[in-house]
């Protein structure tokens, strides 16, 4: 996995609240059997019309370099693909900002190096009206808008934060406890 | 000493290792897979050299890209035909026990578990797809994961999850004759919105549950998730123990009796504190369907959609359903009936479709599509002579899987059509690019396929 530990970058405006899973990447592009290559249908339905033409009022296709997508509140809900952080990645998308993530897609997010920022309804309406570059540090757990230096700490756990930062996963932690399990099985299965 | 939940006994009898600065080390009992978010993680065991750690404690079967005629026929469709073959091949090398297509054994993941006697109560079970949280009505902790998730589970049988607090929704008090469990989640979704149970675990508790058979509490359970919350459950109780009692994988004789003995002891103390806990009274639910493109968008069938609100999400779900603020959706012409899913497709769900549409004939400008939701559901509505009655009245049989649920396959509802679907989710597009879908239980959807119109089936109902 990748390491991160400071973005500063524009932003993709997506203020629409509970984008599912679904929209991110629709079922019908799931049936790949690697990790690669989801991002060009990323929000399809949204970003192509269904002659498959670019839908120009679409936010990523007005805005092409930004590698922070802020989005409205329950960003992620429905559907536990993972194929939708997969997707997200695979565009270039490296932050998500929302005032609310559905948990899945939150724990998805974080096992593919895409950091999910919660911030409060106030300060994500300022990131849409700001419509600025967006400055996100990990280490500090604070994210600002850059044009008007506002800025908010965000939440994440001790451990997560450890894994993004040094670009570790979750299965090289379970398999160092192996013993562990072991014994546990050995006690109650 | 404060009593526990029944949350909190499973959760903390799960945990390997508890996460001081971080999330707790769950050891997971059974594992459900499928054909489309295993094959990564097998790759992914491969390719750090990794064998399945406890590959009997897996089960697989395909569902989500199955087509659902002619399953005895090599699928035509070169992605999902190799999708299919990559789980048979998986299972195969890793040494996991596969219900595939031809398998007597094959169904929706959420359905064969259950019916195998493979769910059972006090235990963990996990399953990359969300409705995981089905398998709670028997008193499990059971939850969807991601892939990478998958990969933990092969690799150690344990996830990596942070505890999520605990929720109890109560609903007490006498329910109207003619609703159904389905009516009474998204009763409970309507009130509580598709973000209300996020960072939740919810146990569903009070007499609406618990005079529910063991379908109607997978029904709630199933859409737990469209509440926001990781799972829901159920305590288990005797209507659990008859059902579980004789299948497959139950545990006999002995056995048995030292297992019930222990999930009789599966219920949260009297002194246990949830985190929250809301209520709501029975007699207040009525038969409901959806309008919008979330499931937390839903009605009385009896009652109006809601006025513009100013919200934007709102006028765009609006604008794409094509549905006027502040109308009745009651004669609403529709243009296709999906009965099926893992929240809708069992026995019972058939049972009641029948007993609507016997010798009647659904409206001509309706497509019907009965999907059941297992080859052993199939099996048991022919037995019972419910295909014929199905047939008789124009629907279409469809072969075991996901199907028009989520569209992976050919079932897919055409652009601006509408649909009145048993399924669990109403997202833009979920059911086919461009189609509507409402939402309601099976015994709507019958009456709407006899009417053309969306109906409330009381008249049908004596």
């Amino acid at each position: 996995m990748e390491k991160f530990t400071k973005l500063i970058s524009p932003i993709v405006p997506l203020p629409l609240q509970n984008v599912d899973t679904d929209q991110i990447i629709p079922a019908r592009f799931l049936k790949s059997t690697s990790r690669e290559g989801f991002g060009k249908n990323l929000f399809r339905d949204w970003r192509f019309t269904k002659e498959g033409k670019k839908n120009n009022d679409f936010a990523l296709n007005k805005i092409t370099e930004g590698e922070i997508l802020v989005a409205g509140k329950n960003f992620g809900c429905g559907s536990s693909r993972e194929h939708a952080a997969w997707a997200l990645t695979d565009y270039g998308f490296k932050v998500v900002v929302s005032s609310f993530f559905a948990d899945i897609f939150k724990g998805n997010a974080l096992n593919n190096g895409l950091l999910p920022v919660r911030v409060s309804e106030e300060f994500l309406q300022s990131i849409f009206n700001s419509n600025s570059q967006l400055e996100v540090d990990l280490e500090n757990q604070t994210i600002k808008i850059l044009a008007t230096g506002q800025q908010e700490k965000f939440e994440i756990s001790a451990y997560k934060k450890h894994c993004l930062v040094n670009g570790l996963d979750d299965i090289d932690f379970l398999l160092s406890n192996k013993k562990e399990i072991e014994k546990f099985e050995l006690n109650n299965v | 000493m404060a009593g526990k939940t029944l949350f909190d006994k499973l959760w903390d009898s799960h945990v390997v290792i508890k996460g001081e600065q971080g999330p707790d080390m769950l050891y997971i009992d059974r594992h459900l897979i499928h054909e489309v978010t295993s094959p990564q993680a097998f790759s992914g065991i491969e390719k750090r050299g990794v064998p399945l750690f406890r590959p009997k404690q897996t089960i697989a079967t395909a569902d989500h890209n199955v087509p659902t005629v002619d399953q005895h026929l090599p699928i035509k469709e070169e992605l999902s035909r190799k999708q299919v073959q990559t789980l048979k091949a998986n299972c195969k090398k890793h040494g996991v026990e596969l219900y595939g297509l031809g398998n007597p054994n094959q169904g929706i993941v959420h359905v064969i578990g259950p019916e195998l006697g493979i769910t059972q109560p006090g235990m963990t079970i996990v399953c990359g797809d969300s409705h995981t949280s089905t398998h709670g009505a028997f008193g499990s902790i059971a939850f969807g994961i991601g892939t990478s998730e998958v990969e933990q589970v092969f690799a150690t049988q344990c996830v990596l999850q942070t505890k999520p607090k605990s929720m109890c929704i109560e609903v007490n008090g006498e329910l109207n004759k003619a609703v159904t469990a389905k009516d009474i989640i998204l009763y409970l979704i309507s009130k509580l919105s598709t973000s209300g149970g996020t960072g939740y675990f919810v146990e569903f508790a009070g007499s609406a549950f618990e005079g529910l058979s063991m379908e109607g509490r997978m029904t709630v359970c199933n859409m737990s998730i469209e509440l926001g919350a990781r799972g829901g459950m159920i305590a288990p109780d005797q209507t659990t123990f008859d059902y579980i009692q004789g299948r497959d994988f139950a545990p006999k004789k002995i056995e048995w009796n030292k297992k019930l003995a222990y999930w009789k002891t599966l219920v949260t103390d009297e002194e246990a504190k949830y985190d929250k806990v809301v209520s709501f009274d029975a007699a207040d639910i009525a038969p409901m369907i959806t309008f919008g493109t979330n499931p937390g968008m839903g009605i009385k069938i009896a009652d109006n959609v809601p006025s513009l609100n100013g919200d934007k999400s709102f006028k765009k779900a609006l604008e794409y359903m094509q549905i006027s603020p502040d109308t009745s959706l009651k004669g609403k012409p529709v243009d296709y009936v999906f009965i099926g899913s893992c929240t809708n497709s069992r026995i019972e769900d058939l049972r009641a479709v029948s007993n609507i549409v016997k010798g009647r004939k659904k409206a001509a400008n309706i497509t019907a599509w009965i999907v059941p939701g297992s080859k052993r559901i199939e099996a048991q509505a022919i037995k019972e002579g419910l295909d014929k009655i199905l047939i008789e009245a124009g629907f279409e049989l469809r072969q075991p899987g996901c199907s028009a649920c989520l569209a992976m396959n050919e079932d897919k509802v055409p652009e601006g059509k509408y649909c009145v679907s048993t399924s669990n989710r109403n997202f833009e597009g979920r059911q086919g690019p461009g189609s509507r879908t409402m939402l309601a239980s099976p015994e709507t959807a019958a009456a709407t396929a006899l009417k053309g119109f969306v109906t409330d089936a009381s008249e049908y109902l004596n």
